[in-house]
């Protein structure tokens, strides 16, 4: 059974429609440890110990948020700036995350057909996440294609409902390691590849 | 000069309350019925301690009940009277006029003449201002929509006194008709005398004179008294308004109790309301239970023994006939989900103002002496049954209709709920408040500083001027309903004392707390407040990043300095918090309090680290990694020998 440690970034979460549904739905799988990180550090003094602590105890780390201008919250980024360190991370001596699992959970208000070379957006989700492809490898983690709930702004409750249900049986398969592990480095995203 | 017959009596009066109220209340009855067992047992009928003088006693007792109304007065401000003209002239009227009408029925099928019949009707529709409040307010119902249309009811009723006293002389000139000899009506003097036009004038006078007292001269009066500091002339100031409005509206034929109510709703907005609640409170509960241990102690058992069987059966007879129209006029008003039942079980008693009106009626010749006792007797047993009736309520009832509302209504937000109040408003209060206050959120803010109330009300805070180190004076304010109470008063023991009482009395209530010091602080958590805020340390940490900015940081530096040095004295805190607790003894000479607080600081600081957070933006190591791995010795940077620190070369970019 496989430990999934989630960072969650959303800096107002009283305002959130998709997102504290799929952390609650999140909170209820056995086995998740879920840091709501704007919660534990209101004023971005990150804990730098604590979270490398709890980083060495996970087996796979999810960076979820809202996709804020193709990118993460303020506050994520602090998280990378300062708990990846050389030598923790990285680096000669840096081995601690080798061989875990690392993806992205986001929210993008635009529909999956913005995020195409045709579309609005120009590039497509997957590329937009370069950055945090390349330093989940340059940490020796593998990178899975990320769980994208698109068109954020027009979905129904219900809709989201179906994302929350969606979002927790990713989990249950990442914890039981039951996800199909076939050819997924071509994915756009793992929604499809959920069981 | 001293009556030593006195001393004994009040000795009577209190022992006999003071045991029997709390088995009362034990018993979940209320203390009414403690006080009218207490009457009983004192009384002529079993020890016989108490006598004749009784019904003095009820006389003078009874201007508790006028202190009650005017602090339920005090409750109602006047928007709120006004939303509920309704409730007061709609429910009140219609339940007046129905009772009456059901009881005179009744009356008339037992064989009584028609003017007897129409006379108990008016009599028997009163009910009991003193039980039911005193009841309603010990359980909680108050704030009830049943509760508050029960209020409106009694306000009514106190209204209706007035034309039913009027009306009683002439069902006597009607009922005298038959007989040979015509009752003669009293002759009138004073202001019954007065014709008709003018008693009005001077009824609209008189209550415009209170209304302006009210609003405008009174808080200048309540200042004035409040800044000499003493507090009995402050009680004895509230004693006079109340009284002077009573005897003002006795006057001109009303009610006093209706005067002394007016006057708590012209006061209900004033900033010295809470106080004059807290000062008028303990005299009305006393007064109240005198009352009812003289309507114990005049209980006629002789006669109930001579006919228990009817007695009990009319007692039975007027409750149902009280409670089946009060029942109709509260579902025509639409009360429901049991509410409607606490509202026709709490009022299906009979008045105090029956005993008044019964002994008009017998010197007006409309009943005879026997009647008049048989009346009485009922009312007497119908107050009694009341609280009897709240629990049936409760036990009964209430569980029924909740289980039924549990099935078909969702979940509503309680009537209160999201009450703050902040204790002490001076420098540190005021800043909690504001920023609260900018967010949206309803205070009460409670301070004990005459000038600054007055300053904050002319800027419009909602302030209340009190000794925020009484008790009472958060109850009053409603500590029961808060979610949240900030102590920001600057005495440091007495805000202990509140949160120890706090604490003990409604440990689910959230406290937040402000510290003089590091001890300080300890003795709030020691006492179980976990939100607590030393008073000058963030300010001092801001002014030392400052500091540190005039010294060659940059503020983003110097901010990051100051907020890691937050986090470590957080820590250290914890550590220290573990000594004092152990060794608390050690700490107690005042004198030494600073030096104490600052050796165990230090002492525990050497032994903590602080730990650099921001190592992962100092690229020294991977610099050196990078050299390594090339072979090639990179430059000693200078810049890395002093505070500012290289920041330019994260590893991505190496």
């Amino acid at each position: 059974m496989k430990k999934i440690l989630i960072l969650f970034a959303h800096p107002a979460l009283h305002k959130s429609r998709i997102h504290s549904r799929l952390a609650r739905a999140a909170g209820e799988v056995e086995g998740v440890t879920f840091c709501n990180l704007y919660d534990r550090y209101p004023d971005f003094f990150i804990h730098v110990p604590y979270e490398q602590k709890q980083l060495r105890d996970h087996d796979v780390l999810i960076w979820q948020h809202p996709f804020y201008w193709y990118s993460c919250p303020a506050l994520l980024k602090e998280w990378m700036d300062l708990v990846l360190e050389h030598n923790f991370a990285y680096g000669r001596k840096g081995t601690n995350l080798h061989g875990k699992k690392a993806l992205s959970v986001i929210s993008t208000g635009g529909s999956e057909a913005v995020y195409t070379r045709q579309g609005f957006s120009h590039y497509s989700v997957k590329q937009f996440l370069a950055p945090f492809h390349q330093t989940a490898r340059l940490c020796g983690m593998e990178y899975l294609p990320p769980f994208v709930v698109h068109g954020s702004h027009l979905l129904r409750e219900e809709e989201i409902d179906r994302y929350a249900d969606w979002y927790a049986r990713l989990l249950t398969a990442l914890r039981d390691n039951t996800l199909p592990t076939v050819k997924w480095q071509d994915a756009e995203s793992i929604n499809s590849l959920i069981p | 000069m001293y009556n030593q017959d006195f001393f004994l009596q009040a000795m009577i009066y209190l022992l006999a309350a003071v045991i029997t109220v709390p088995l009362a209340k034990k018993t979940g009855l209320g203390s009414v019925p403690g006080y009218l067992l207490a009457g009983v047992i004192i009384g002529p009928y079993v020890l016989g301690w108490v006598g004749q003088e009784s019904e003095k006693v009820m006389h003078f007792a009874e201007f508790g009940v006028v202190l009650m109304l005017f602090l339920i007065g005090l409750e109602m401000q006047p928007s709120l009277l006004w939303k509920t003209r309704h409730s007061i002239f709609g429910m009140g009227g219609m339940q007046v006029v129905t009772t009456t009408l059901v009881i005179a029925g009744a009356a008339w099928m037992m064989g009584f003449r028609p003017n007897q019949a129409a006379a108990m009707g008016l009599i028997l529709s009163l009910s009991s201002t003193a039980i039911v409040l005193q009841t309603l307010s010990e359980k909680g119902l108050l704030k009830n929509s049943g509760g508050r249309s029960a209020i409106s009811v009694l306000l009514f009723q106190d209204l209706a006194v007035i034309p039913i006293l009027a009306l009683l002389p002439l069902l006597a000139v009607i009922g005298s008709i038959s007989d040979v000899k015509r009752q003669v009506p009293p002759p009138q003097e004073g202001f019954a005398a007065l014709p008709g036009a003018l008693q009005l004038l001077l009824i609209v006078t008189v209550g415009m004179a209170v209304i302006f007292a009210g609003r405008f001269v009174a808080r200048h009066i309540f200042r004035f008294v409040a800044g000499a500091g003493m507090r009995e002339v402050f009680t004895a100031s509230v004693l006079l308004l109340v009284i002077g409005s009573a005897y003002g509206t006795a006057k001109i034929g009303l009610s006093p109790a209706l005067g002394t109510f007016i006057a708590g709703v012209v006061l209900a907005e004033n900033e010295y309301r809470h106080e004059l609640e807290v000062t008028i409170e303990p005299i009305k509960g006393l007064l109240l239970g005198l009352f009812f241990i003289s309507v114990g102690a005049g209980i006629n058992f002789t006669l109930f023994f001579r006919e228990p069987l009817l007695i009990a059966g009319l007692v039975l007879l007027l409750i149902l006939l009280k409670f089946g129209a009060l029942w109709v006029t509260a579902r025509v008003f639409g009360l429901r989900h049991g509410r409607h039942v606490l509202f026709a079980l709490a009022l299906a008693q009979a008045s105090e103002f029956g005993f008044v009106l019964v002994s008009f009626s017998d010197t007006l010749r409309i009943f005879d002496h026997e009647t008049s006792s048989l009346i009485i007797m009922v009312i007497i047993f119908s107050m009694a049954l009341t609280p009897l009736l709240l629990v049936v309520n409760e036990k009964l009832v209430r569980p029924w209709y909740v289980r039924r509302r549990n099935k078909e209504v969702p979940d509503k937000i309680p009537e209160t709920g999201n009450k703050i109040i902040i204790a002490g408003f001076g420098r540190f209060g005021l800043v909690v408040g504001r920023l609260l206050i900018a967010n949206g959120f309803t205070v009460t803010i409670l301070d004990s500083n005459p000038a600054n109330v007055e300053i904050l009300r002319k800027y419009g805070f909602k302030l209340f001027y009190g000794d925020v180190t009484r008790p009472e004076m958060l109850e009053a304010a409603g500590v029961k309903d808060a979610r949240l109470l900030v102590l920001t008063m600057a005495e440091d023991d007495e805000a202990l004392k509140i949160a120890g009482w706090l604490k003990k009395n409604y440990p689910d209530l959230k406290i937040a707390a402000r510290a003089r010091d590091t001890f300080h602080e300890f003795e709030f958590y020691k006492l179980g407040v976990q939100m607590v805020q030393r008073e000058t340390f963030n300010s001092a940490v801001e002014l030392g990043s400052r500091s540190l900015h005039f010294l060659g940081f940059n503020r983003y530096q110097a901010h990051r300095a100051a907020l890691t040095f937050k986090h470590h004295e957080d820590s250290i805190m914890r550590e220290l918090y573990e000594h004092w607790l152990k060794d608390e003894t050690h700490f107690i000479r005042e004198s030494r309090r600073f030096s104490d607080q600052l050796t165990e600081t230090l002492q525990t600081e050497r032994d903590f680290s602080i730990h650099e957070t921001d190592c992962a933006w100092d690229v020294t190591s991977v610099r050196k990694e990078k050299a390594e791995e090339t072979g090639l010795r990179p430059d000693e940077d200078s810049r890395s020998r002093d505070h500012g620190r290289e920041d330019d070369g994260h590893a991505q970019n190496g």
